[in-house]
């Protein structure tokens, strides 16, 4: 599903050179659940960014579904993207000026456009089906995290990145995103790749990466 | 239909999330589409208005006068030149082709006295012809006849405006009035033309030979009798300007002017004077819709900024747009439909604006105005053009966001 062969990602910083990825190797099997793991500054949502074709990197490949995607045009990553990806954001991202409902069509927006019976669907796999016309501000945080995990949801994509799902959420309904997170890979087979620095929430995921420093320093089987 | 209902409806849910910021961005478009089309109504009302004006006159009509060139219906005082004669007037008459009437006349400051009004007055005298050369009616009454024409019956026809300063509302129709020495029947009044320079409604008519009897009409060194001018018409317009030379070249014959002396007459057609009007009200409007076309500029220097402010404050939503895998295009597409939807709901609310003031201009009767279609369209589809035009930096802004600092963006 994922493969990285010698990823470096260098950001210039003024004058000097800021190596934040240095010759990063990484598989990932369809159907995998991963957690990338490291202390901040170690490169892990720069690698989750590379993988989800938000970011190119400064050298190496990048093979996403056996093609190369690391030398695409911004178009063409776009539309991998919308067809590929879906997003779960630490801050949720979503946008508040629209319904609940509305935030997941926009998931569908730019690969195919809306269809209002998949998007409600998608809320009420999360559990919000009677939440569908409420704004995020009208939600709880946990609730949001579950709207943005339906917008991810809806175009099917059989890839989901999440950047510290649980970062912003109390423990309980940051185990209620977890639970909710591993029943979508259990049950629909979708690889999962999620960055956390909490130890439990790492625990449920089928292998634990460690970086550091920019490398991939450790790998464990849970 | 998908495809351009979702950007439509983003575009509205931008618009209508800052309504007051909208209305204001808006606003400046609104004043200027208002502006042009209210002002272009007016002239080209005004325009219209003139030209109808004229031509109730007769569009046919040519006058000669005597003198140079004086441009534009400036009347140099009657009798300052007196180089035209009643027997120019027969000549053009017998020489001239495509001609239908000829109308000499001779106007002179006369005291008049009627009931207890007491004013000088230009009072013209007239052939039976000038009736037709100006297209002139009675409303009440009747004009002269052949009759009264030989025998130099002192009757007279008087202009609405006349004799309703004379006689106050009481009928004119067989009044008597005191003229220079002698007593004047009223025996018609004419059809109101409406207010302008030289208009009828101003006019005391009496027969040419009565004029002779009052006063001493003078007579050139040939012994020719003098006229103020001659008023005639063509019976083919497409012949007016061969008439004119016609009548030029007979005139200079007669008048005996050598090459390279000026004319001693100038030779006037009302349609000259209409197209020189209406081109020089035509250049006032003109330059009246620039002006107002210059606040459409400033309008759409707004738009341009609440764009850019716009972009700036939406970074997040352009990040997490394309994180869920919007093109720069869509972006892009999306901020300008936004700008073209302000800018257009702005022109067309100008336009109803515009419309109005328009309609009230005209309502006040001060001038009929003339929405015309062809402005509406040109100046809704300037503001959607001003949309574009400034909506397209702040969207080329927008998508050229790096989705990762978009994303990071507070």
């Amino acid at each position: 599903m994922i493969r990285l062969q010698d990823i470096t990602k260098v950001y210039p910083m003024g004058k000097r050179e800021l190596t934040v990825l240095n010759g990063v190797n990484l598989y990932i099997e369809r159907g995998e659940l991963v957690a990338i793991m490291g202390p901040s500054g170690s490169g892990k949502t720069t690698i989750l960014n590379l993988i989800g074709c938000l970011d190119k990197p400064t050298s190496g490949s990048y093979y996403l579904e056996d093609r190369e995607v690391s030398r695409l045009s911004s178009g063409e990553l776009a539309k991998v993207r919308g067809q590929k990806i879906g997003f779960v954001f630490q801050s949720f991202n979503l946008l508040p000026r629209l319904s609940a409902l509305a935030n997941v069509e926009l998931g569908m927006r730019y690969c195919g456009g809306s269809d209002r019976h998949r998007a409600t669907e998608a809320l009420a796999k999360v559990g919000l089906f009677d939440r569908a016309h409420h704004r995020p501000t009208e939600l709880s945080s946990g609730e949001q995290q579950r709207v943005a995990i339906a917008r991810a949801l809806v175009k099917n994509p059989p890839l989901i990145l999440a950047d510290e799902p649980t970062g912003n959420l109390d423990s309980r309904s940051g185990e209620e995103i977890i639970s909710i997170l591993t029943t979508l890979h259990s049950e629909q087979g979708i690889t999962l790749v999620m960055v956390t620095h909490d130890t439990n929430i790492a625990h449920h995921c089928q292998r634990i990466i460690h970086l550091k420093d920019g490398q991939v320093v450790a790998e464990e089987r849970v | 239909m998908k495809k351009w209902f979702e950007p439509l409806s983003t575009a509205w849910v931008g618009v209508a999330t800052h309504k007051l910021r909208s209305f204001l961005t808006m606003l400046g478009i609104v004043i200027g589409v208002a502006a042009v089309i209210a002002l272009m109504s007016i002239g080209r009302g005004a325009e219209a208005d003139i030209i109808s004006r004229i031509e109730t006159l007769g569009s046919d009509l040519i006058i000669v006068r005597p003198g140079a060139t004086t441009f534009g219906g400036v009347r140099s005082a009657a009798g300052s030149a007196t180089s035209l004669t009643l027997e120019d007037a027969a000549a053009i008459s017998e020489q001239v082709p495509y001609i239908t009437a000829v109308a000499p006349y001779y106007s002179t400051l006369l005291q008049l006295v009627a009931g207890n009004q007491n004013m000088n007055a230009q009072v013209t005298g007239i052939t039976l012809e000038y009736m037709q050369a100006y297209n002139l009616n009675t409303t009440s009454g009747s004009f002269f006849s052949d009759y009264d024409y030989q025998r130099s019956a002192k009757v007279a026809v008087l202009g609405s405006n006349v004799a309703e300063t004379l006689f106050e509302g009481a009928d004119p129709i067989g009044q008597q009035m005191r003229m220079g020495n002698n007593i004047v029947r009223v025996i018609g009044v004419l059809e109101s033309k409406g207010a302008m320079m030289g208009s009828p409604d101003d006019a005391i008519l009496i027969p040419l030979t009565a004029m002779q009897q009052m006063v001493a009409q003078p007579r050139t060194s040939q012994g020719e009798r003098v006229v103020s001018s001659i008023a005639l018409t063509v019976s083919d317009q497409e012949q007016a300007s061969y008439v004119v030379d016609e009548i030029t070249s007979l005139l200079r014959s007669r008048h005996q002017l050598g090459p390279g002396i000026d004319d001693d007459f100038s030779i006037i057609s009302l349609e000259e004077i209409a197209s020189a009007m209406s081109e020089m009200i035509g250049t006032m409007t003109l330059l009246l819709g620039a002006i107002a076309a210059i606040s459409l500029l400033v309008g759409g220097i707004g738009v341009m900024n609440i764009m850019l402010v716009s972009v700036l404050e939406r970074t997040r939503e352009i990040g997490i747009r394309k994180a869920l895998g919007a093109r720069e295009r869509d972006i892009w597409i999306q901020f300008l439909i936004e700008a073209a939807f302000l800018t257009l709901a702005g022109g067309i609310i100008g336009v109803i604006v515009g419309w109005g003031v328009s309609y009230l201009v005209s309502s006040m009767g001060l001038i009929t105005t003339v929405v015309s279609a062809d402005i509406v369209i040109l100046a809704v589809s300037v503001s959607v053009g001003i949309g574009l035009f400034f909506g397209f930096y702040p969207a080329w802004n927008a998508s050229r966001l790096n989705p990762i600092d978009a994303l990071r963006a507070e």
